[in-house]
């Protein structure tokens, strides 16, 4: 359907380029289109000439920006590894039959696989090759003088005329005067006044496509230079950031490890706060870590509040609060009676209501009835809020530690963390070890509040639930360069404000003595094509200039034969 | 406390009452602006207005009338000089319809009473979101029915905004009107979510920045998808008269009352570049907020993957409109794709897709 009148259209066009000739050039910076009839001279350098010039055109660009929002659609929709690896695993679990393909097709690393890389590093290319160019089509702009009135001013897209009786001469240094005035820049360029404004669009324009680069260079800075870890602390342990200190830790692939911020804090107290009424019960309401912190390896204590939205910001190192949960306190006595193991164990929260789960490992220092050397295991299973006995549930009820219930059982023998194998510390790896059996001869199991005691069999000793802590997570992380990122994003808005507000035009004025004697004044407008403002602009000028220059007695503006002419570009009603 | 709270179930509840007030009021201009349409089709000016595809139409139209102050004491009247515009190259040089009243004065009667009511409808919808904004005493955006309601209150007012600057936009009166009613049943009936507090990773003031930016630029990306849409039935329409087809006589009765297909490419164009900027400037504003929440300012979550994808569309669109050949029917695709990608951003990533910004039961 479009064939229909674009075709027409394109000849029409290029018949106006013809007439405008250098007065409708370079209006903009932007590359000529190339037809795919202009095929290469042949030859390789032919043939890489025309790859490159195929890679810098608008069409290209316009594809490949295409082809980037297509490509970052799968990401969105398959877990990714670099967001949740654990989802990752489920998925490739749960399906079976696609995760080869997808493996091959790097469908759970997008934003880093070999074909989304090749979409925006082409699209990168191609816009350097762009901008260089352009840049130095601006400047050669900005040096030169706005190009002379095209022969028929007739032809443009906002016309006006009058005839006067002052003298050409007089016309053209009014006019000047008057557009001037008006910021334009403007010479004398023969019999008629060219002038010229609007070149902050094409600045704009460049520096926000300059500014696209260096955000892309900025994030990539940070993605190779960033390190970021995580580190569980519960209420009055301490922090202090090496490496050695963090659960887990990632970091860049050109990260030096000597490059951590010294500091170190304590966590003084948790508070998470909770809706307790309504349809959003137990949504948290507020969550904060009250820290006491020292800068630099001695520096001076100070207390501080890391909130969720407000990180503590240590010399470009961010400490964010990210999740919280419980740390009921356990002390375990032996078979003699004498404690072996007192601590805050922090366990994981699954689910909203923080119910949670962890193990309790007696590592050392335990001796059974017989004075035998043992470890002990627990697991635990804790709610903050506990529905209540015979109500039939063992899930917290609420997140706020409004009726903490324990619940414990044992097991004895060896928890083989000498084995080698990295142990997760909220797991309990029960193949070498005994439950502890109650009088049933079944499972000991025991739901303890604060302050009880179970008593394990035989004499081996008892567990007491002593009391609870909190504990908070905090992720730590440093991104180099997000400065220049911000930098590149504020200009990019700036410059991208520029090239779409800012309207780019020509204004030719010609004053030349008639036939009879009197002089005639012609104004002619062009901008590029989206803006009403032109005409508007044309005639404004117009009626400045006829003040000085008034319109001869007797004579008419008649421009209406001037109007069957083909239209121009840029045109505009 | 409790008369606090009191307060604000009341607040709540008359917020409720308002929003559904404006639902009423909206249906009223609804049926207003049928009646509009109705009693323009009868007009013969719509029909006649759809032939005149000369040039010599849009020259006589194109002259600018110029304000000038007159000389001090001078009596004599100054001939100014008139300006004569051309439309583009490329474009046909169609007229643009009469509107939907077709010149008739009984549909411009029930047009102006839509226009009316709609005034009316958006006073008692934005005193409904202001309402809820004070019931719950933050920033009204907290969920998809905050969200919603606001978006239409948002795109009504900038519709009102156009008029009042005295933009031939009328046209879009029923679209717009209908689709608001569409929202608002939605989000009164399948995303209610009952006044109340944000969940503690909303806190920040970045929330007033980001999603009130964020609403803007959906409600005007909006409406510059529907003058996109008129603009592709509308163009298809003048392409049939113009090889000499005769155009279906619904396709006829209501399309020729539309302003020109050019007029309305430039008009969705302008509005769609207009917020570009603004778009870019949310989603820099929601990775700054990002980086102070969740301790990175990227990190391809679906929704800062879909705004990404949103951004990059209408990048695409923006730069067809510079190249030759994409210019006209499939720029407007592309600006059709990149609203659609907006929307799949608001309802399919927040209701099909986990990530970080699932939050406040939808
Ligand atoms: C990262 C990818 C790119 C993005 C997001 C992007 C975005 C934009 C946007 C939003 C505009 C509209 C501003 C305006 O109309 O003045 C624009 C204009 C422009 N872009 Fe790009 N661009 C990209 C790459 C390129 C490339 C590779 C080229 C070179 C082939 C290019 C050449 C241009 C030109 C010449 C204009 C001005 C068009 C005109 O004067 O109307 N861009 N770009």
């Amino acid at each position: 359907m479009s064939n229909t009148t674009s075709n027409p259209s394109q000849e029409r066009d290029q018949e106006n380029a013809a007439e405008l000739g250098a007065a409708g050039s370079q209006l903009s910076t932007a590359p000529r289109e190339e037809t795919l009839a202009n095929l290469p001279a042949m030859g390789v350098i032919g043939w890489i000439r025309w790859f490159w010039r195929q890679l810098t055109s608008m069409r290209v660009a316009l594809i490949l920006l295409f082809l980037l929002s297509l490509g970052a659609i799968p990401g969105s929709l398959i877990p990714q590894n670099s967001v949740d690896e654990l989802k990752v695993q489920t998925f490739k679990d749960a399906h079976t039959v696609v995760t080869p393909i997808y493996e091959k097709l790097q469908f759970f690393d997008v934003y880093s696989s070999v074909w989304f890389s090749a979409i925006y590093i082409l699209l990168f290319v191609s816009l350097i090759g762009c901008i260089v160019p352009r840049t130095a089509t601006f400047v050669g702009q900005l040096r030169s003088r706005p190009p002379g009135a095209p022969k028929r001013l007739t032809r443009l897209p906002a016309y006006t005329t009058w005839r006067t009786e002052a003298e050409p001469e007089k016309v053209h240094e009014a006019a000047l005067a008057i557009v001037r005035k008006r910021r334009y820049r403007a010479h004398l360029a023969g019999d008629a006044v060219a002038a010229e404004k609007g070149y902050l669009r094409e600045a704009g324009n460049l520096i926000f496509h300059i500014a696209l680069i260096v955000m892309l260079v900025a994030f990539a800075w940070g993605q190779l230079f960033k390190y970021e870890g995580a580190k569980l602390v519960v209420e009055g342990d301490g922090f202090s950031n090496t490496t050695t200190q963090y659960d887990n830790f990632k970091s860049g692939s050109l990260y030096d490890d000597d490059e951590l911020t010294p500091f170190s804090f304590t966590l003084d107290d948790f508070i998470g706060t909770y809706e307790r009424k309504g349809p959003q019960i137990g949504t948290p309401r507020t969550y904060e870590a009250r820290v006491t912190f020292s800068d630099g390896a001695y520096g001076k204590p100070e207390k501080k509040v890391i909130k969720v939205n407000e990180p503590l910001v240590v010399h470009g190192t961010k400490v964010y609060l990210n999740a919280h949960g419980y740390a009921p306190v356990v002390s375990v006595k032996d078979g003699r009676g004498k404690e072996v193991y007192k601590a805050a164990v922090p366990l994981l929260p699954i689910d909203n209501n923080v119910t949670s789960s962890g193990a309790i490992k007696v590592l050392d220092g335990y001796r059974n009835k017989n004075g035998k050397i043992e470890q002990l295991g627990f697991q635990a299973f804790f709610v903050p809020t506990f529905a209540g006995k015979g109500k039939g549930t063992m899930w917290s009820q609420f997140p706020a530690a409004d009726f903490p219930v324990l619940a414990l059982n044992g097991y004895h023998g060896s928890i083989g963390v000498d084995s080698g194998i990295a142990q997760n510390v909220y797991q309990l790896d029960t193949s070498k070890m005994k439950e502890f059996k109650d009088a049933d001869g079944k499972q000991l199991k025991q739901r303890l509040l604060v302050g009880e005691t179970m008593k394990l069999p035989d004499g081996a000793g008892s567990i007491t639930f002593e009391g609870l802590q909190e504990w908070a997570s905090f992720q730590i992380s440093e991104q180099p360069a997000s400065g220049w990122a911000l930098t590149g994003a504020v200009a990019a808005i700036a410059g991208l404000a520029g090239s779409l507000f800012i309207q780019r035009r020509r204004v030719w004025i010609r004053a030349v003595r008639g036939a009879d004697g009197v002089t005639v004044v012609e104004m002619a407008g062009l901008g590029r094509s989206e803006s009403a403002k032109l005409p508007e602009e044309l005639a404004d000028l117009a009626v400045t200039l006829n003040a000085e220059a008034p319109t001869a007695p007797g004579t008419d503006s008649d421009v209406a034969e001037a109007s069957s002419v083909e239209p121009a570009e840029g045109a505009e009603k | 406390m409790n008369l606090a709270a009191a307060t604000n179930e009341n607040l709540a509840h008359t917020s409720n009452v308002l929003i559904y007030s404006s639902m009423a009021v909206y249906t009223l201009a609804f049926f207003a602006h049928i009646a509009e349409w109705v009693f323009g089709s009868r007009s013969k000016v719509g029909r006649t207005a759809a032939a005149l595809t000369t040039e010599e139409a849009a020259a006589a139209a194109g002259t600018v009338k110029v304000q000038v102050a007159a000389k001090g004491g001078g009596t004599a009247v100054l001939e100014k000089p008139k300006v004569i515009t051309r439309s583009a190259a490329g474009s046909r040089d169609v007229p643009d319809g009469p509107g939907a009243a077709g010149g008739t004065f009984k549909g411009d009667l029930y047009g102006r009473m839509a226009v009316s009511l709609t005034v009316l409808a958006f006073l008692v919808e934005a005193g409904g979101v202001v309402a809820r904004a004070l019931s719950v005493q933050r920033a009204p955006w907290g969920n998809m029915y905050e969200f919603s309601i606001t978006f239409s209150t948002v795109a009504v007012g900038a519709y009102l905004i156009l008029l009042a600057l005295k933009k031939n936009v009328r046209w879009m009166g029923l679209l717009l009107v209908t689709t608001v009613l569409l929202d608002l049943g939605i989000a009164t009936t399948v995303l209610y979510t009952s006044s109340d507090q944000l969940v503690p990773a909303l806190h920040s003031y970045w929330l007033w920045i980001h999603v009130s930016t964020a609403i803007i630029c959906g409600a005007v990306f909006y409406i510059g998808a529907v003058g996109t849409l008129l603009y592709l039935f509308r163009d298809s329409y003048e392409n049939k008269l113009a090889s000499g087809q005769e155009p279906g006589s619904f396709a006829q009765s209501v399309l020729s009352r539309l302003p020109s297909a050019s007029t309305l490419d430039k008009f969705s164009y302008r509005i769609n570049a207009a917020v570009f900027p603004l778009w870019t400037f949310t989603i820099i504003a929601g990775a700054i907020w990002a980086g102070d929440a969740w301790g990175r300012y990227w990190g391809w979550d679906p929704k800062e993957v879909w705004s990404f994808i949103t951004w990059v569309a209408y990048a695409a669109y923006l730069h067809a409109r510079a190249t030759a050949g994409w210019k006209g029917r499939k720029a407007a695709y592309l600006a059709l794709v990149a609203f659609g990608c907006w929307l799949f951003n608001y309802y399919g990533v927040n209701i099909f897709v986990t990530g970080k910004h699932s939050y406040a039961g939808v």
